[in-house]
């Protein structure tokens, strides 16, 4: 189901549906995205004992995974090429992986390795990736004003290139959220913003934290069409997002989705969730659970493509893990190196 | 405070130990008691306790009227507890990271702090704006500022540092109570968080009744004769073990201070022991340069750069962004190698 509210959304083009091939590989986009983070969660968790200590181990400091919202990053991305431009949050694997980022400088960069996107200078919340044109923040919602200039680049070059700008439901109460619509719907950049509503910004509910039922209703008071997606199903995204991204590429200026996803993990690793009132039953709210089933039902998967995927996924995740473990550490003596292009701090 | 007097000045009236964490929000806890025009708000603070256990205990005491948990709307919330203040209420706003200013800064620099002045003194604004500071555990470069000098550059707020669980509560208490915008900035290494690797000076001796402590006096940490270690917040601790270290090896007996404030700034401490000493290295986990440590260089040779037997060592953040992989932020971090070599420099050995 999705709650439309857009004033005066111009000529809607982009398939209805996607076929079943498209299906199965968005599902195996999801399984990628899964097995990734699981082994990063092994990883992480494997050498913060006997004590847990979160600057200790093989992958240290905050780490905060998508487990549930792979059907907004798989949903979306699945309308993007590799010249498009994404901008993140400090929730940030599922949309690098959807986006097609290499796993291995990916996983690399996560282990702090010189080998990494940022040669382990960066870290999970800062990945900057100029194959995919992929950027993320860990301070919530400056995302959003970045891509107002890519998108004005890809504009000024008389390309159809977007960007999409993805950011949490309690981002949106954020000052940069708003200046940002507002830019882009007054200036027509071919932007498609995207709200991922887990309903808990860290352990404030979103009942707390925000005066309107759908951002999408937002979008609506800085004259851009947006649309709340209710289901946290793969297929619901994809259509909203093909409406917003047609609709971007083809001049007709920005819009806004807002999917109610979930959040099955903790806002970071470490986090007990105390705070949290809706975990009862959650592991069958499990979205690519979900939508195995239903593709199965559909006769579109069986035993053999599950198990595929899995084996694929695995043999993927593997092989990037293993490369991050065998990478080099970076030198601590080049710790200032990369300050700037051409002048040298002194240490 | 005299520089000799090295004690906490309160006659200790318990052997209670509480963890920098606990002796912060119990202060908090102190005044609203005491006072109803006092209330906290920020990201997590309710049913979180903060984060960083800034208010651990603080909802289920004070109920959800007092204990705010905010929006992330930085510049909305500090703005409310700017024009609270004005109204004569006694905000407490917490700014989760201080690395997350870039958002808000105009209500904390540009009226926060420059009402009063504005105002002609007429208007004033007793809140403070708690926040939390510091690296050492790979959450990279968004995630790991002290920022301090910053504050402390910019006109018109106080800005305190505590590095013991004494000084958090006794320095929550005086900056609740002060009539100025006070920053007070605890790093998260002395918290004492049992997530976190710790110093075992995280935890101490807290009076359970309320105190004081002097905003603007700083404290000598540790006594010595052989040169003067200046510095705040963790890397306090990490310059006394080193100083510890040093004195039972026979290398030289190094004072350390801690500096507790850095606006007003206590100048009279620094220049009486490095006028003592002859020595000075000065510890700061900020960026290097145009900051705390070029101010007390200057607060020395301002007065009378002589007094000087040896160039003066600065033990800080080069001026890098925080690297995210252990090797490189260990590298850039005033650790304890770094203030040995230090110490060792000044003092020829
Ligand atoms: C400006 C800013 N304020 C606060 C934070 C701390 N913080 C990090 S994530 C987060 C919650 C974000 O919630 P939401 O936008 O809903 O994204 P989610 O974590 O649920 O994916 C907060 C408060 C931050 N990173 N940046």
């Amino acid at each position: 189901m999705t709650l439309t509210s857009s004033p005066g959304s111009s000529s809607v083009v982009g398939a209805a549906e996607p076929d079943d091939t498209q299906r199965v590989a968005m599902y195996r986009q999801m399984v990628l995205i899964r097995t990734f983070e699981e082994a990063l969660l092994r990883d992480y968790h494997a050498d913060k004992s006997p004590v847990w200590d979160i600057g200790a181990g093989l992958i240290p400091g905050e780490m905060h995974l998508a487990a549930g919202q792979e059907p907004v990053a798989v949903g979306i991305c699945d309308h993007l090429t590799t010249d498009d431009a994404v901008t993140a949050t400090h929730r940030p694997h599922h949309l690098a992986i959807a986006h097609g980022m290499d796993l291995r400088k990916l996983a690399a960069e996560i282990f702090g390795r010189e080998t990494g996107l940022g040669k382990g200078r960066g870290g999970h919340m800062h990945l900057f990736d100029p194959a995919t044109h992929f950027s993320c923040s860990g301070i919530i919602a400056e995302g959003y004003p970045p891509a107002l200039g890519q998108a004005f680049a890809f504009l000024r070059r008389g390309t159809d290139r977007i960007a999409v700008a993805v950011t949490g439901e309690g981002a949106a109460n954020q000052g940069a959220f708003h200046e940002t619509l507002n830019l882009a719907a007054l200036w027509k950049l071919p932007v498609v913003f995207v709200v991922e509503d887990n309903d808990w910004g860290i352990s404030v509910p979103r009942s707390a934290s925000t005066s309107v039922p759908s951002n999408a209703e937002r979008a609506a008071a800085y004259g851009m069409p947006g649309e709340r997606v209710e289901d946290n199903a793969v297929e619901a995204v994809w259509q909203a997002a093909g409406r917003a991204v047609d609709r971007a590429r083809n001049g007709g200026g920005p819009s806004l989705i807002e999917v109610h996803t979930l959040r099955l993990w903790g806002h970071f690793e470490g986090d007990a969730q105390g705070y949290r009132t809706d975990l009862e039953g959650i592991a069958d709210r499990d979205p690519i659970t979900t939508y195995e089933v239903s593709l199965r039902t559909a006769g579109v998967l069986d035993d053999a493509g599950v198990a595929a995927a899995k084996a694929d996924a695995l043999a993927a995740v593997d092989d990037a893990i293993a490369f991050a473990k065998d990478s080099p550490i970076p030198d601590p003596a080049q710790a200032t190196a990369y300050a700037f292009t051409d002048t040298e701090v002194r240490a | 405070m005299t520089a000799t007097e090295t004690s906490q000045g309160a006659a200790p009236t318990t052997t209670r130990r509480l963890t920098t964490a606990k002796a912060m929000s119990e202060g908090i806890a102190q005044e609203m008691a005491a006072n109803p025009e006092v209330f906290y708000l920020g990201e997590d603070v309710g049913a979180y306790g903060g984060i960083f256990g800034s208010t651990g205990g603080l909802l289920d005491q004070f109920g959800p009227q007092r204990v705010i948990d905010t929006p992330i709307s930085e510049t909305a919330f500090i703005g409310l507890a700017v024009g609270a203040a004005t109204e004569g209420m006694r905000p407490i706003a917490e700014l989760m990271f201080v690395d997350f200013m870039g958002v808000c800064l105009d209500q904390i620099y540009n009226h926060m702090a420059k009402i009063h002045y504005e105002s002609g003194g007429n208007v004033k604004v007793p809140m403070v704006l708690t926040t939390a500071v510091g690296g050492g555990y790979s959450d990279a470069a968004q995630h790991s500022q002290c920022l301090w000098g910053l504050f402390a550059h910019l006109p018109g707020m106080k800005v305190v540092v505590p590095s013991t669980p004494y000084d958090a509560k006794g320095l929550m208490i005086s900056a609740i109570r002060d009539d100025n915008p006070v920053v007070y900035m605890f790093h998260k290494g002395v918290m004492g968080l049992p997530w976190m690797a710790k110093n075992p000076r995280a935890t101490d001796v807290v009076p359970e009744e309320a105190y004081e402590v002097p905003i603007g006096k700083a404290r000598i940490a540790r006594p010595g004769t052989d040169c003067t270690v200046v510095t705040i917040s963790l890397s306090v601790h990490h310059a006394t073990d080193v100083a510890d270290r040093l004195a039972a090896d026979g290398v030289a007996d190094a004072e350390v201070i801690d500096l507790r404030s850095l606006v007003p700034l206590d100048r009279e401490s620094i220049w009486e022991s490095v006028a003592r000493t002859g020595r000075l290295v000065v510890v700061d986990e900020d960026y290097l340069s145009f900051g705390m440590s070029g101010e007390v260089v200057a607060t020395v040779t301002d007065r009378d750069p002589s007094v000087l037997r040896a160039p003066v060592q600065r033990v800080a953040v080069p001026d890098v962004p925080i690297p995210y992989a252990r090797g490189l932020e260990h590298a850039v971090l005033p650790n304890a190698g770094r203030i040995e070599a230090a110490i060792r420099a000044v003092v020829g050995a």
